[in-house]
């Protein structure tokens, strides 16, 4: 547990890459819940423009048929227009790389963008489908049945934790 | 009855049959998915992809355009099959009886059966007999229940409202022959609401209808006092040929809802009806058309709502 960096010390370098991508057409968006709350420093200081988008990809999920509708699905809202766009898509943990398929499908039902780039606090490795993080703050070994999640305090302080997935 | 019929044995949504029974939590995982999917409607591609590969069958035994059109596009847009069954024109005719009739339907791989019978309790009976991967919606069981209804006025009231705690909220009219002021009143129980009011005519209200945790007015000008919600009811006008009723003319005149009685209600209240409306009737075109109006909203919230009914129940 020891070897899990500070998430708040991950954020400048983050940004930093971020910074040099930005175009006058860049946008940002969230996937709930970690991703959203990430995606909220990093749209914060980078200054963007446009307002956050904010994404609950349930709905597009390729687990429904198995899972149902296991959480209540907070709703999306993109307050721009998606046609045109380059998107910075945020999630906290990068693993199977299906939250971001589904991402991915959600977004082209809102328009069709002209880039989407994808940004990630960490890394652990573990994919399934042929999805890659152009930014990503670390690179973590996580053991499988462990999962590796961001947390936000009282002060909204970030923090990356492992628990043992349910 | 061993348990709730509607709960698998984890405790959730299998069947949608009744407001009533279900807990708290259920109500609100329906209002806040329902609440995601607002978003889906309201954007260009109104369509998600969740129940692609299943089939909904509307076996409408009892004819309703309003309510079938709406699931018919609730199931679209979660990209379900729809398969619509006007089984007065069908086999029924023909003596082949429901249960005959689901198991035809049930050999030809359904997932969902959204159903409307005059019988009270006709979709329990589908939903004891249907095999554990098929879900089974009421919509709308004689003067039993209208769940989906329900849903609605409570995801409407929710959406003005932001509060079930503190509010006041009167239903007005033919209580008695009502499967929607039934399906309401559970559920606004259910979420807390403190004072839920039905007013009416002595022949239009359940007799002991105060067992549901409701307070009676005859009088509509006292019942209407201080109401953050008014729900008006659909007088049907086969009502009228029988002994409850005087006249058309004589109903509107103390429960019909017009602007000078709606002033007794707060200044923000809104007022809302599950249509078909009887203007002249139980509701003013001066209201129905008003700005306190909620009526049209409703129809928009209510394809949202089976949405989410649908995605939760075909997905347990």
């Amino acid at each position: 547990m020891n070897a899990l960096p500070e998430a708040e010390e991950l954020l400048p370098p983050l940004v930093a890459e971020l910074r040099a991508r930005v175009t006058p057409a860049t946008a940002m968006i969230g996937l709930y819940t970690g991703g959203a709350w990430l995606a909220e420093r990093l749209h914060a200081m980078l200054g963007l423009p446009e307002p956050l988008g904010l994404m609950d990809i349930a709905f597009y999920r390729d687990d429904y048929h198995k899972q149902g509708l296991k959480h209540d699905p907070k709703r999306t809202r993109i307050p721009f227009d998606v046609d045109g766009k380059d998107l910075l898509l945020v999630d906290d943990v990068l693993y199977t790389g299906r939250t971001v398929r589904a991402a991915m499908n959600e977004l082209f039902d809102y328009g069709r963008p002209r880039s989407i780039t994808l940004v990630v606090l960490a890394d652990r490795g573990g994919r399934q489908l042929p999805i890659c993080a152009q930014h990503c703050g670390a690179r973590l070994e996580v053991p499988e049945g462990m999962r590796l999640r961001l947390k936000r305090a009282d002060d909204g302080k970030l923090r990356l934790e492992l628990e043992h997935a349910g | 009855m061993p348990g709730n019929p509607q709960l698998n044995a984890n405790g959730e949504l299998q069947h949608l049959l009744s407001t009533e029974g279900l807990p708290r939590e259920i109500l609100t995982q329906i209002l806040d998915t329902a609440e995601s999917f607002v978003g889906v409607t309201e954007r260009e591609v109104k369509k998600v992809p969740l129940l692609r590969g299943k089939s909904v069958f509307n076996l409408f035994f009892e004819s309703s355009t309003r309510t079938r059109t709406t699931f018919e596009i609730a199931a679209k847009r979660l990209s379900a099959d729809v398969i619509n069954l006007n089984i007065a024109a069908s086999s029924q005719t023909k003596g082949e009886s429901l249960l005959d009739t689901v198991a035809n339907l049930s050999a030809m791989q359904a997932d969902v059966f959204v159903v409307r019978h005059a019988s009270s309790g006709a979709p329990f009976l589908i939903a004891r007999h249907v095999k554990p991967h098929e879900h089974v919606i009421n919509a709308g069981d004689g003067r039993h229940a209208h769940p989906t209804q329900g849903l609605l006025d409570l995801y409407t009231i929710r959406h003005y409202k932001k509060d079930f705690r503190g509010l006041t909220v009167a239903v007005v009219g033919d209580v008695l022959h009502s499967r929607v002021a039934r399906s309401l009143i559970h559920g606004l129980t259910t979420l807390g609401v403190p004072e839920v009011r039905v007013i009416g005519p002595q022949t239009l209200l359940p007799a002991g209808v105060e067992a549901l945790g409701v307070r009676v007015y005859h009088d509509m000008l006292k019942g209407l006092r201080e109401a953050d919600v008014v729900v008006m009811l659909r007088l049907q006008n086969e009502r009228m040929s029988g002994a409850l009723l005087p006249s058309a003319q004589e109903y509107f005149m103390k429960y019909g809802l017009t602007a000078d009685k709606l002033a007794l209600a707060k200044p923000d209240a809104i007022v809302m009806h599950p249509g078909p409306m009887n203007r002249g009737v139980e509701i003013d075109s001066s209201v129905a058309d008003g700005p306190h109006s909620v009526i049209l909203p409703q129809v928009t919230f209510g394809i949202a709502v089976r949405m989410a009914v649908m995605s939760i129940v075909a997905g347990n």
